[in-house]
């Protein structure tokens, strides 16, 4: 708690002054002061977190699952060899420079308003992370440690299992903390750009009416949700990996 | 035991030889120190003769056979402790038996053995990064001797300890090499810590190495620190330090 506590300082301030303009300006249509977003959250409650928030949670859990997987797949892969390494090297950065904003309506057009085409807009902005920080996780092995476990006599995978993922562990906790905001603002972007429900289709909706309070109550949700998700991976890390303070 | 045939070797990108046929025989139960300044090829002897590099030309065996047919004949104790930070102390000296496979059971009765013997049974839930460098380097031994093999080559294991830790795991190692009867190659720095421990000393004296200048210790064990003083030993070390002294680039 006392770990927090100028993080709560700070953001007591931040939202006081932010009440305080808004009440200056006093058009909630383009600033809607934290009080009306409050009162909006609660208003909606029923369609926000029983209609909205599950569809969106659906897309980012799912989104978030394959790019786990296929993070970390792409990692172990490229790990293999610096041939594999160069082949794939460029491809994964070249899916990095697609504007993902502008291709998701093309996604929509492949898959229909399914979950599918949301899902890959999350994947194509939550994987990267992971595939990057998890394969510099399996590069910092050292070569040592390495050493000294060939000549106990171990093959591949016994350096896999037993030197190279216990290295890594630490990177793929920061990956996956990367991931989690990352495949939430993908659900999001993707229901902003086309979908019939969730919490970004559902902002989207309220833009069009003019109601900032609504337009910010879904977001203040996604937010809340990204945070206490970090959280518990913090949390579990801390758990898992004891010995983390020793590197 | 141990045995070097004209061994030739070089690093890949090196124009200069590291070793030129090179020849040397280690016998069943010896406790021999090799000594030479730094950069001199002492960790190349032993990446040789632990298979982590292959001579361009001539043989390494042991026991007669050639160590490309070979399997678990030696156990290396690096300079660096390397223990691994994710596990604990007992699970790191069960690294060795877990490579090769040894059963549940059978990994923990030798771990609980060695840990007692080494005095680190009451450490044994701990993490490397609770222990003090003279228990890690005890834990590092701990997990060279479970790998079962009978030649240990220990690498400068106690050079970045404090003197005084260095003196007592010194002492302790004599023991455990006349317990459990292991032939050991210790490379070190080192003269008096040579003196102290080792049977036989191993000279390195120009690169590319061609041959070891043998010195015999003439003490026998147990040894206590007065002998040291003695003057058939003063005179050694002397005679080593000069010879060393000359190979040292400042
Ligand atoms: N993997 C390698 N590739 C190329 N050169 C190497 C490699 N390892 C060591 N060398 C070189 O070979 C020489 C001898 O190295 P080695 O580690 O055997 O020396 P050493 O006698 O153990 O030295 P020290 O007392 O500093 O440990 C050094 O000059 C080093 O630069
Ligand atoms: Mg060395």
């Amino acid at each position: 708690m006392r770990k927090n506590l100028p993080a709560i300082i700070l953001t007591t301030l931040l939202l006081v002054l932010w009440q305080v303009i808004a009440m200056g300006i006093n058009a909630h249509y383009i600033l809607p002061s934290p009080t009306q977003i409050l009162a909006k959250l609660w208003e909606l409650r029923e369609n926000l977190f029983l209609v909205q928030m599950p569809a969106t949670m659906g897309v980012t859990i799912i989104g978030l699952a394959i790019s786990i997987v296929l993070g970390i797949g792409l990692a172990v892969i490229m790990d293999l060899g610096p041939k594999i390494e160069n082949a794939l090297y460029p491809i994964i950065i070249a899916s990095q420079t697609i504007p993902t904003t502008a291709i998701a309506p093309l996604f929509v057009l492949w898959f229909g308003y399914s979950i599918w085409s949301k899902v890959l807009v999350t994947i194509l902005i939550t994987f990267f992370p992971i595939t990057i920080t998890v394969y510099d996780g399996l590069k910092s092995t050292k070569r040592e440690m390495e050493e000294l476990l060939i000549t106990y006599g171990a093959g591949k995978k016994d350096i896999f299992f037993k030197l190279k993922l216990p290295t890594a562990l630490p990177y793929f906790f920061s990956a996956i903390k990367m991931a989690i905001p990352l495949s939430i603002i993908g659900a999001a972007i993707a229901e902003w750009l086309g979908a019939q429900s969730g919490l970004g289709y559902f902002s989207k909706r309220m833009m069009a009416q003019l109601d900032g309070a609504g337009v910010f109550a879904p977001i203040v949700l996604l937010s809340a949700i990204a945070m206490v998700s970090v959280a518990i991976i913090g949390y579990l890390e801390e758990k898992l990996i004891k010995w983390r303070k020793e590197i | 035991m141990l045995e070097f045939k004209d061994v030739t070797f070089e690093y890949s990108g090196y124009d200069c030889n590291m070793m030129d046929k090179l020849s040397f025989k280690v016998n069943d139960g010896e406790f021999i120190s090799i000594i030479g300044a730094s950069g001199c090829g002492k960790s190349t002897v032993f990446r040789l003769i632990n298979g982590l590099e292959k001579p361009q030309s001539g043989k390494v065996l042991v026991d007669g056979e050639d160590i490309t047919l070979k399997k678990n004949y030696s156990a290396y104790m690096p300079q660096k402790d390397l223990l691994y930070p994710w596990r604990t102390i007992e699970k790191n000296i069960c690294l060795p038996m877990e490579i090769q496979k040894k059963s549940k059971s059978e990994m923990a009765q030798r771990a609980e053995e060695m840990l007692k013997e080494v005095g680190l049974w009451e450490y044994r839930n701990k993490y490397p990064k609770d222990l003090s460098g003279g228990m890690k380097q005890r834990a590092s031994f701990a997990r060279t001797l479970l790998t079962g093999s009978e030649l240990l080559l220990l690498d400068e294991p106690f050079s970045a300890l404090d003197s005084l830790t260095k003196i007592s795991l010194q002492e302790w190692l004599v023991d455990e090499w006349q317990k459990h009867k292991k032939t050991i190659l210790f490379v070190t720095h080192d003269v008096e810590e040579a003196l102290f421990l080792s049977k036989k000393i191993f000279i390195i004296k120009d690169r590319p190495v061609t041959y070891f200048e043998e010195y015999e210790v003439p003490l026998s064990y147990p040894r206590t620190r007065e002998d040291m003083k003695r003057g058939d030993v003063t005179e050694i070390k002397e005679m080593l330090i000069n010879q060393l002294r000359g190979k040292v680039e400042l």
